[in-house]
This record gives structure tokens, C-alpha cells and sequence, in this order.
């Protein structure tokens, strides 16, 4: 299970990257491989201020369907539009190319809610 | 839970396994999308031995399937296979079934894994007129040999000519070196091939040769998810999904194994319904809109009114269109017709179809 040590995590298996005050947003390793073959992600919240824990899209898989949260506050400021045409890069490289949104932090002590790598490690094992 | 013979041979080839029926099932091994182009392009294996199977024999054997079973069993001869549905009392479906006449007076009765205590409780109930009835369920496993490479890649385990053996035709010989071994040319994939019905403590061997056999034609082990997309691509209905203990056999579009040439459970009520027109039909959709149907989605006509329900949905990969199943009222049904899904709040547009989605 590849869990990159630079980024945050949460208990919904979403990844988090901070760049200064801008966040980049996906599913883990983990969530890819327990949904199996990604077959379309919906995000329709591009442009809208979320609050932390609310859907901002939804991950289908062939078998399921499974709602994307936010691991903290912030304005959604681009989708990855890729996947619309490729959603199986989710499978295939789920902190890379299969990146979901960015997002413009509006409260940077949230951050300190998340998930280390090795914590997430821990509640993945 | 139970497992099949083979589960440990799944466990170490990697398969993920969840619990079907009851029982500890491999649902994927490399990826749904990738074992589903297996099927349709090669050839793979599914073990399902999960299935139930009843034998019914001695001289009251048909009179009972006749009685309980909605096809015309007399049409059976020995070697043929035969779809059917076990109606119920109320215009529902118990179970459906694949009935094979093994020999004169006798006859296997293969029912899905969730309903094999209902079905056999069901069909006692009727046994009136003492029949013999075995339940083999426990004892036999079942392979599904899938794809339009199965013939070829099998023949070398056996002397019987596979390619020769038409659709729900079967015969009972040689396979991997056991013998009595029933070899049907039935499936539920739509890609041809095969089902191998054997005793638990041969699966094994068999399996082993079947995978050393195919090995040339990239023969793979395939789980239970491309089972569903693939049996949807071909409109196959699902039973607990697409037909239930409230689902008539007419409603469901299963009227071709709905014969009044006979008598039985149930007959004189679903004539009726026949003869008067059924108020909604299982149909074939597509989607236009992007999305996904899943079971237990809303179906509404153009004016937001609902008119049915999604029974299952996919995503059908040898297709790349979001397909489904659904009831809905019989004015909706035709053919081109525009109806619309409620996904999560929105109404995704899709237009009726005929199955097979899939056409080989």
C-alpha cells in the first residue's frame, strides 16, 4: 500500500497536499484499490466555498458509489476535468494525475486535524 | 459463512473476497474491467459453486417440476437444459432455475445459492406426488468456463466434442481425466463457453487442468462483480435484483418460459394477467445523461412523476455506457422511450432499450 509520507490524510481516505495556501485533494491508494475499477467522479461544486466533512463530488466504481468529503474548509478552485475522459488514472496513480480538486484553504489550523502518514498507515493496516 | 472447495485456491491467487449467499466468494482478482474483457474476448473461469442443485427423480419426477415450474418441462430430453421459473402463490417469483434431464425419469434442478433452503422447502411443499428429491448442494461444485475461446481451449480435456455441443444442450463424460463429469453449454456471461458440474472433492483437480489447459489461450480466474456486468450487458435478470417474490414472471419479460401449454402453481392467475396486460415491465435502459443507475433509484417520467424503479445498473464496460434494468409502467416500456433516473437529486436522461445491451 503506498502511503507517501509528505502529504495529510483522513479517516475517508482522501489525501491532502498544501502548497502555501492552496490544498490539492484526492482518494488514497487504499480507497482506489478497495472501490476497485474507477468508472466516473462527479464534482459539480467547482467555484463554491465548502465547509470541512461536506460532499464536494462522488466516486462511482463499477459495484459502488461512494461520496467525496472535504478534509477542510475552502473555496474549490479547479476540478480535475482528465478524469471526466480517464477516471481509471484514480486506479492507476491516485496522488498523481488522479488528483480530484484544489482547493484555496480558508482556515490553516484545520490542517492540523488531519492524518499523518503514519497514522493513516495505522488505521489502514 | 461457507466456503466453496476452492476457496483457498482464490485466496492465494490474490481474489478479494466478500461474502455472497452466505458463502466466502472471490468478487474480483486483477480488476472487474479486466476480467470482464477476459470473457468477451478469451476465455476465464468462475466458480460458483455457491449454486444450489436438486435432483428429482423416479416416475413422478416431471409430474412435480411440471407442477412447481412455470416452462414446459416435457419438452426436456435427455442432454438438454431448460430455463425456467418457480412461480408463486401470489404472482410472484420464487427462484429462478436451469432444470437438465439427466436420464429417463430423472432430472437436476440448479438454483441460485440465496434461495436454495427457500426453493427446497418450496418445491417439498409440492411433492405431493412423491417424487424422489435430493439436495446435491453440498456436495457439488460448479465451474463456469466463459468466453468465445472455451471450446478451444478445453478440448484437449476430453473426448467429447465441445464446439459440438449446442447452446443448453450438455453431456456427461470425461473432463480432466474423472469421469461423469456434466459438460452444459450454458452460462450467463453471453459469451458462450461452459458450466462444469462435479464433485467437491474433484473441483480441484479440475481446476488445475483446466487452467494448465487454457494456459495458451490466457485463461483466467474471473470473480463475481464481472459476473454482473456481464450478465447485465446481456439484460440476464438477477434474482433478489431484477426479479423477487413480487415480481411476475410477465412483468419481468420472462413470458418465453411462461408457457400455459400445462398447468401449474400459480398458472390460472398469471393467464390472467396475460390476457388483461401487465400495469408495469422490466425494461433496458441507457443512459444519455453521464452517471451511474444503481438498485433503488427513482425512475420519473418528463414531468418529475415517478413511474418506476432501478433494479440494476452499471457502468457496462464492453460497452462504456451507463446501462441498467428497471420497472416501469407499461406505457413507459416501449422501446425509445424517455424516462429519467433520479441520481442523487438530479434526472439523468435515458432512453428504453431492447437487450442484449452487448452484441457478440
Amino acid at each position: 500500500m503506498n502511503i507517501p509520507a509528505e502529504l495529510k490524510y483522513t479517516k475517508d481516505h482522501e489525501w491532502v497536499k498544501v502548497e502555501g495556501d492552496t490544498a490539492t485533494i484526492g482518494v488514497t491508494d487504499f480507497a482506489q484499490s478497495e472501490l476497485g475499477d474507477i468508472v466516473y467522479v462527479e464534482v459539480e461544486t467547482e467555484g463554491e466555498t465548502l465547509d470541512k466533512e461536506e460532499v464536494f463530488g462522488s466516486i462511482e466504481a463499477v459495484k459502488t458509489v461512494s461520496d467525496l468529503f472535504m478534509p477542510i474548509s475552502g473555496e474549490i478552485t479547479a476540478f480535475n476535468e482528465d478524469l471526466e475522459g480517464n477516471p481509471e488514472v484514480v486506479n492507476s496513480d491516485p496522488y498523481g494525475e488522479g488528483w480530484m480538486i484544489k482547493v484555496t484553504i480558508s482556515d490553516a489550523s484545520e490542517l492540523d486535524n488531519l492524518l499523518s502518514a503514519e497514522e493513516y498507515t495505522d488505521l489502514v493496516g | 459463512m461457507k466456503n466453496t472447495a476452492l476457496t483457498n485456491t482464490h485466496i492465494e491467487l490474490g481474489a478479494k473476497m466478500v461474502p455472497f449467499a452466505g458463502f466466502n466468494m472471490p468478487v474480483q482478482y486483477e480488476g472487474v474491467k479486466a476480467e470482464h474483457e477476459t470473457v468477451r474476448q478469451g476465455v476465464g473461469v468462475f466458480d460458483v459453486s455457491h449454486m444450489g442443485e436438486f435432483l428429482i427423480s423416479g416416475e413422478k419426477a416431471l409430474e412435480l417440476i411440471q407442477r412447481v415450474s412455470s416452462n414446459d418441462a416435457s419438452k426436456l430430453e435427455i442432454g438438454k437444459a431448460q430455463y425456467s421459473c418457480l412461480p408463486n402463490d401470489n404472482g410472484g417469483i420464487v427462484d429462478d432455475l436451469i432444470i437438465y434431464q439427466i436420464k429417463e425419469e430423472q432430472y437436476l434442478l440448479v438454483v441460485n445459492a440465496s434461495n436454495i433452503e427457500k426453493d427446497w422447502n418450496w418445491i417439498s411443499s409440492h411433492n405431493t406426488m412423491g417424487a424422489e428429491m435430493r439436495n446435491l448442494s453440498d456436495d457439488y461444485s460448479l465451474l463456469a468456463i466463459q468466453g468465445p475461446k472455451a471450446a478451444e481451449a478445453m478440448q484437449s480435456l476430453t473426448s467429447i466434442d465441445l464446439a459440438g455441443i449446442p447452446f443448453y444442450n450438455f453431456k456427461v463424460g470425461p473432463f480432466a481425466g474423472i469421469e461423469h463429469v456434466i459438460i452444459s453449454a450454458t452460462g450467463y456471461t453471453g459469451s458462450g463457453g461452459f458450466e462444469i458440474y462435479c464433485k467437491n472433492d474433484e473441483v480441484q483437480k479440475i481446476w488445475d487442468a483446466v487452467f494448465e489447459a487454457g494456459k495458451d489461450w490466457g485463461i483466467k480466474p474471473i470473480g463475481l462483480a464481472a459476473r454482473d456486468t456481464l450478465r447485465l450487458e446481456m439484460g440476464y435478470c438477477l434474482y433478489g435484483n431484477d426479479i423477487n417474490d413480487t415480481t411476475s414472471p410477465l412483468e419481468a419479460g420472462l413470458g418465453w418460459v411462461t408457457k400455459f401449454t400445462k398447468d401449474f402453481v400459480n398458472s390460472e392467475n398469471l393467464k390472467s394477467q396475460k390476457e388483461e396486460g401487465v400495469k408495469r415491465k422490466l425494461v433496458g435502459f441507457e443512459l444519455v445523461d453521464r452517471g451511474v443507475p444503481r438498485n433503488g433509484y427513482t425512475i420519473n417520467n418528463v414531468n418529475g412523476e415517478k413511474i418506476g424503479e432501478v433494479t440494476s445498473g452499471t457502468m457496462a464496460p464492453s460497452l462504456n455506457k451507463a446501462i441498467g434494468l428497471g420497472y416501469v409502467t407499461v406505457e413507459n416500456s416501449t422501446v425509445d422511450s424517455e424516462i429519467f433516473i433520479e441520481v442523487r437529486n438530479k434526472q439523468l436522461k435515458a432512453i428504453v432499450k431492447k437487450a442484449p445491451f452487448y452484441k457478440a
